[in-house]
């Protein structure tokens, strides 16, 4: 817990002890050969992200005939030239599109974590009846692939009128029972039922116990679950895809790959590659920096998803 | 005394398991209160969508008879359905390649990055998992790019080799072409999981094994390996889940690889097509939930066979 904050790049328990470990001679040729193989491996996973990058920078003109090549940058910088367009083309279509993907995800995200810690927290601490069937029947859930959820969706919201609004979108992504799983799982190891207790016998009722004594405990955990549902709103495709068809209650994913679509099959006036390329770089820019910014956060949280 | 404490000592304690008891019984219907919020969303968005599909698997809709029960004859159908059946194919041929490659290089990336403390390694951490917040669509997308003749970097490396470059995109290669993108998007992710639980694990062993005279490798395999196990088994259910209702890359690179993908490359790609292209909803329920159902038994099964592994009972 004291380690300095510049060298704990780990979670703050483990940090310091892991520095002891004894480091021989031997360890040292191996290392190199381990740190080659580090530095292929990110380069492979860095190319088509560099490629993103360059390419964002490119007109469609440069994207096909760019003097630098496929991975180095083009004579004609056309970045500005291109958010300038993104900004105009279609009205303003991608602007919309950013919107939207801001609203399913966070909507979608937060709505979801919250029902998950509730969800969680009634899991580990209450023994109501019929917990287990319950439990049981959530940790099956699991195992649904969304996917086959979509198509009834579909058909239940177009009878009720539903589909292309954003409820469409928002409403089917509240489920997470891997939340639920995840939150009881680590509220079951964080806070003891003496805490919970001592706090009922001192008058406070269950939900002050909860929101004043439980929720505080629970921040890294709600931190991580909301972080996941909110990737993965931000990242759906299949829903939104089946439920939209009204370009402006398109998410960017959707929208994107409609530009793609379109320039493929089109006449020279409406290819957009240079639209689709600097789309895609600005819509991931805000997600890579969420992630860096929260590092601490998903790097412990990830491992309460181990089964216990 | 001697003969009075034992009996007086259980008082106390009986005592408070009462109270225990009586407190627990008295709050425990407030567990339905903070579940409901989340069980009526279980109930109207997987449970009624899951038992809707069953249902409409169960009928056919034709312009000229309308809403007819049909029995099982969907199924008969789409188990005589040439291009479900290859669908199927497909998809388990994917799981036999991703989940292995997916989960074999998750585990050794985190075990290197566990073992080796660096700028470079902490660096690496961060751009293999960097995937993970790229959206599949724009993975998918940008792979696009990069396989295209006309704009990717193949062409040109290969002219430098002056060799004729593959085509990424037939139908010969779509195949691995396909492994390479998911492989590149998921990696990370199910490195960091697997990574996170290295990390937890108590150093004291490492200098145990080491005292008994474990090389490194040894350590890697055969302690550390088996304590992350349950995590393992974590990743690959996560893996399978999602190689099979393969969907987004496909459905993205279809209109670059023109005849390398059809409508009916995986069950979910065809289930798609058949509900919004062809609005055969009935048909494309049945096909919906068997896959849903396999999916199930697939990843139920899996967890039954590694329950030693996995903790799980």
């Amino acid at each position: 817990m004291t380690t300095s904050p510049l060298l704990n790049d780990d979670a703050p328990t483990t940090a310091g002890q892991r520095k002891k470990r004894g480091t021989g001679k031997p360890r040292k040729d191996k290392a190199v050969g381990l740190h080659i193989l580090l530095a292929i491996a990110s380069l492979y996973f860095l190319l088509p992200m560099w490629w993103l990058f360059v390419a964002g920078t490119k007109s469609t003109q440069g994207l096909f005939t760019g003097t630098g090549g496929p991975l180095w940058f083009d004579q004609n910088f056309a970045l500005f030239d291109n958010i300038g367009q993104l900004m105009t083309y279609n009205n303003g279509i991608y602007l919309k599109w950013l919107g939207n993907s801001f609203l399913y995800a966070t909507a979608g995200g937060i709505g979801a974590t919250l029902l998950a810690v509730l969800a969680g927290y009634a899991f580990a601490k209450y023994r109501f009846r019929g917990r287990t069937v319950s439990f049981m029947i959530l940790l099956a859930s699991v195992m649904v692939p969304a996917t086959a959820l979509v198509i009834p969706t579909y058909v239940l919201f177009n009878n009720l009128g539903l589909t292309n609004t954003i409820w469409a979108v928002i409403l089917p992504s509240l489920l997470s029972p891997f939340g639920v799983y995840l939150m009881r799982v680590y509220v079951q190891d964080a806070i003891p039922d003496e805490l919970l207790d001592a706090a009922r016998v001192d008058g406070s009722g269950e939900f002050r116990t909860f929101l004043t004594i439980a929720l505080p405990l629970m921040r890294p955990a709600v931190v991580t679950v909301m972080l996941l549902s909110v990737v993965g709103g931000w990242n759906n495709y299949f829903l939104p895809l089946a439920m939209i068809s009204d370009p402006t209650l398109l998410p960017v994913t959707v929208g994107l790959n409609a530009w793609q679509v379109q320039s493929n099959s089109a006449t020279a006036s409406s290819l957009v590659w240079h639209l689709v390329t600097s789309g895609a770089l600005v819509s991931v820019i805000p997600l890579i920096i969420a992630f860096l910014m929260l590092q601490k956060y998903w790097q412990g949280g990830l491992s309460l998803g181990s089964l216990k | 005394m001697s003969a009075t404490t034992p009996l007086r000592n259980p008082s106390p304690a009986t005592a408070a398991a009462k109270r225990g008891t009586t407190l627990e019984q008295k709050h425990a219907r407030y567990g339905w209160v903070f579940l409901a919020p989340f069980a009526i969303v279980f109930l109207v968005f997987l449970v009624l969508p899951l038992a809707y599909a069953f249902w409409m698997s169960l009928h056919t809709n034709t312009l000229a008879a309308g809403e007819q029960f049909a029995g099982l004859a969907n199924y008969v159908t789409a188990f005589n359905d040439q291009r479900f059946l290859s669908g199927m194919g497909r998809v388990a041929a994917f799981a036999v390649v991703f989940v292995p490659l997916q989960i074999g290089l998750a585990l050794i990336f985190a075990l290197i990055l566990d073992d080796v403390r660096s700028r470079l390694s902490r660096f690496s951490r961060l751009l293999i998992f960097a995937p993970y917040a790229i959206p599949g669509v724009i993975g998918a997308l940008m792979w696009g790019f990069l396989y295209s003749p006309s704009f990717g970097p193949l062409v040109t490396f290969f002219e430098f080799l002056q060799m004729q470059a593959p085509d990424m995109l037939s139908r010969d290669s779509i195949f691995w072409s396909l492994t390479n993108i998911v492989t590149w998007q998921w990696t990370g992710y199910y490195m960091i999981i697997i990574y996170a639980s290295l990390q937890s694990i108590d150093p004291s062993i490492y200098e145990a094994a080491r005292i008994d005279g474990a090389s490194k490798l040894q350590t890697a395999l055969q302690v550390k390996v088996p304590i992350v196990a349950s995590s393992l088994v974590l990743v690959v259910v996560f893996s399978l889940i999602g190689t099979l209702q393969f969907f987004t890359e496909p459905q993205v690179l279809a209109p670059l690889a023109g005849n390398a993908i059809d409508a009916a490359y995986t069950p979910n790609l065809y289930a798609y097509n058949l509900a919004f292209s062809y609005q055969q909803f009935n048909y494309a329920s049945a096909i919906s939930f068997a896959l849903g159902l396999l999916v199930f038994l697939a990843s139920i099964i899996f967890l039954i066979a590694t329950r030693k592994q996995s903790g799980l009972r």
